[in-house]
């Protein structure tokens, strides 16, 4: 990390290389993968308190890779990936993590989850009553509360 | 130096806000300090677009994780289970699913049915009235006649079932096993100013609406208009004593951070199963070398938590996923004792309606069943809003190894010892979550669940917070007696969790905050004779 809170360039490119192996754009949903460049934004940008385990993730994975991660051929790749998700441990999972909460809050993902792309608060959701003649068996079965005495 | 009170409450959370209301009307001057500060709802989660992310940090449930100024560490690297909590005003019920069962009156007679652990000095009909005072003024939704579970009368109707209630009616029908609607305090209609329940869905970290009762938003306006006094962001850091061993009083880190005394006539504390006992500890003098309150050996032991196993997966239908309040149903089909299951005493379950996507994606992906790459996006689909889950929650039976200490190194921002906890899940939870694994694997196949994963335990379920301050006739064996008073200093009550003698098998809010009024009624019938 430099000083105004921002990962180096390096840190950025395995970020991001790392982000499109885990979910990659899709054509068929009609989705972007997580290396898409809004998403990376919004990645670095909320950070934060996982900066940290993030950097820390990072180093790993290029300690992995013996270089930077996008210059590996794609066999590499997927040998340090596999690597870094198994033995990554709290710090890949953090890097993961990241990659996945900002993934999916994305408008784009979520319309194509079929969800609309807004906070619960203020409007909520409906949510069915539901047949509650379900329970009728359960009453007839009726039971009793286990005695004290 | 600041003039005395009659009564200095610490803690505003569940018991602590109830004992205040409680005890207002006696018009006595009463004090609540609390280490935390008032919640502003617009700044919880679910009105933000990350409100998924928070839950991981700012907004997790661990105080370890949280870091606030008002959270305390706790080293609970000894414990399978982690110390959950919030501390503000409402303390943890600003963080809790509202679900809201009662332990039944079986509970209170452990030795006696089944031949473990202790009795209660109190019996449920001692508590009855006081369950439903609080009922009333937490404002309850449910559906009364629940055959396996204790009588109550919720003033609102029970929830939606939704589409998640449906599947697991249906499953839990073929099955002929118990089901019913979980009592909650969660609004279902306009109640006592608050709104009503618009499926916000993210429950647990606080609720947007208000519909979600917090003692915040129900017993502590009511406190404050009958003149109780609630100071915020003061940290207790012990409890003081005079020449005749009663309590005089607490030292206090203000908002500022200064130090300061309260004088007190009588002190209660309402700090929870953790907070309470390293408050007791904390408080060790010359008179009290051992900690205050504990000439029986006993403060910060016998430590309970409700183990959770939890198994869940993902049926073809689409479940109501975070688009409504987590929980739905609860059974008592497993609750009581029934040796041939290799385990004594029982467990409750409690099921899951589903979650968000990024909660899916995330724990999707750490259990394994969600992949990188190509196939990510498919497989997602599949789980993402098609989850179902069935926790049982055991009950824990005392164990005096199961304790809470003070930590030799870690402090608080205040310089505070910190807890620290030690606890093993014992032989008999190990086989009652064994068999609440299969019996949930049961009802999920029945549903046609697939992709079958096991939390067990719920690593971060140590929502419950039990048994270290135990109730009891005897002084020898409990560390406060048949209401909460102290056997050793006779002006000092506990009307926490941490008095719980047993766990029973089931979320104890409800109980504890009955408790809590029980214990007020008590201290208001003997006001004349308080400390004979």
């Amino acid at each position: 990390m430099t000083a105004d809170n921002q990962l180096t360039r390096r840190q950025r490119d395995d970020l991001r290389v790392v982000a499109g192996m885990i979910i990659s754009a899709s054509d068929e949903y009609k989705v972007p993968g997580a290396d898409d460049a809004a998403i990376q934004a919004d990645i670095q940008a909320t950070l934060g308190r996982d900066s940290k385990l993030v950097v820390a993730a990072l180093e790993h994975l290029a300690r992995l890779a013996g270089g930077p991660l996008a210059e590996l051929d794609a066999g590499r790749r997927d040998a340090v990936a596999q690597e870094f998700r198994k033995h990554g441990g709290v710090a890949a999972a953090t890097l993961v993590r990241v990659v996945l909460q900002c993934y999916y809050r994305d408008d784009r993902v979520l319309r194509s989850l079929g969800l609309e792309p807004r906070a619960p608060f203020p409007k909520g959701h409906v949510l069915p009553d539901g047949d509650w003649s379900l329970l009728d068996p359960v009453k007839a079965r009726a039971g009793t509360l286990r005695r004290a005495t | 130096m600041k003039d005395p009170v009659d009564v200095l409450i610490i803690g505003a959370g569940a018991s602590g806000a109830a004992v205040a209301w409680s005890l207002a009307e006696t018009k006595m001057h009463i004090l609540c300090l609390e280490q935390g500060g008032w919640m502003n709802p617009a700044e919880y989660p679910s009105t933000g677009r990350d409100w998924e992310a928070k839950f991981y940090g700012e907004w997790s449930s661990s105080p370890n994780v949280r870091g606030r100024p008002e959270d305390y560490p706790i080293n609970d690297d000894n414990s399978p289970i982690k110390v959950v909590n919030y501390n503000a005003v409402g303390g943890s019920t600003v963080m809790y699913t509202a679900h809201w069962p009662r332990l039944h009156p079986s509970d209170f007679k452990v030795k006696t049915l089944d031949g473990v652990a202790d009795d209660w000095p109190i019996d449920y009909d001692a508590l009855t009235p006081f369950f439903e005072e609080n009922d009333r003024m937490m404002g309850t939704s449910g559906l009364s006649g629940d055959p396996l579970s204790p009588l109550t009368h919720p003033p609102m109707p029970q929830q939606p079932l939704g589409l998640s209630g449906a599947i697991i009616g249906k499953a839990m029908n073929k099955l002929g096993w118990h089901w019913w609607p979980s009592d909650t305090t969660v609004a279902t209609m306009d109640y006592e100013g608050r709104a009503r329940c618009i499926n916000l869905g993210h429950c647990t970290p606080a609720c947007a609406q208000g519909a979600k009762s917090s003692t915040d938003i129900t017993y502590w306006p009511h406190a404050i208009r009958a003149g109780v006094e609630l100071r915020t962001h003061c940290r207790v850091r012990e409890i003081t004593t005079d020449e005749n061993g009663m309590a005089s009083g607490v030292v206090y880190y203000d908002k500022d951070g200064v130090e300061q005394f309260q004088p007190a006539h009588v002190v209660i504390i309402a700090c929870n199963g953790v907070g309470t006992p390293r408050l007791l500890l904390n408080s060790a003098s010359g008179r009290f070398p051992n900690g205050l309150a504990n000439s029986s050996g006993l403060v910060g032991k016998n430590l309970m938590f409700h183990p959770y196993a939890q198994i869940y997966g993902f049926v073809k239908e689409p479940t109501d996923s975070n688009r409504a309040p987590p929980t739905c149903l609860w059974s008592k089909e497993f609750y009581d004792t029934d040796l041939s299951r290799g385990f004594v005493r029982g467990y409750g379950i409690q099921f899951g309606r589903g979650a968000g996507p990024v909660f899916e994606a995330v724990a999707s992906e750490q259990k394994g069943i969600l992949p990188w790459g190509a196939d990510h996006h498919r497989v997602f689909r599949k789980l993402n809003g098609h989850r179902l889950a069935v926790s049982a929650i055991c009950e824990d039976l005392p164990e005096e190894h199961n304790r809470v200490t003070l930590d030799p190194v870690l402090k608080d921002g205040h310089g505070i010892p910190a807890p620290k906890i030690d606890y093993t899940i014992s032989e008999n939870s190990r086989k009652m979550m064994e068999h609440g694994l299969a019996r949930g694997r049961e009802v999920l196949e029945t549903a046609g669940a697939t992709d079958i994963c096991i939390n067990n335990p719920i690593p971060w379920g140590g929502w419950h917070l039990l048994g270290t301050a135990r109730m009891g006739t005897d002084p020898e064996r409990s560390v406060v007696n048949e209401w909460g008073r102290s056997h050793d200093v006779k002006n000092l009550f506990i009307v926490d969790g941490s008095i719980f003698v047993t766990s029973g098998g089931v979320n104890p809010t409800s109980t504890i905050q009955a408790l809590a009024l029980y214990i007020a009624d008590q201290m208001k019938q003997r006001l004349a004779n308080l400390f004979d």
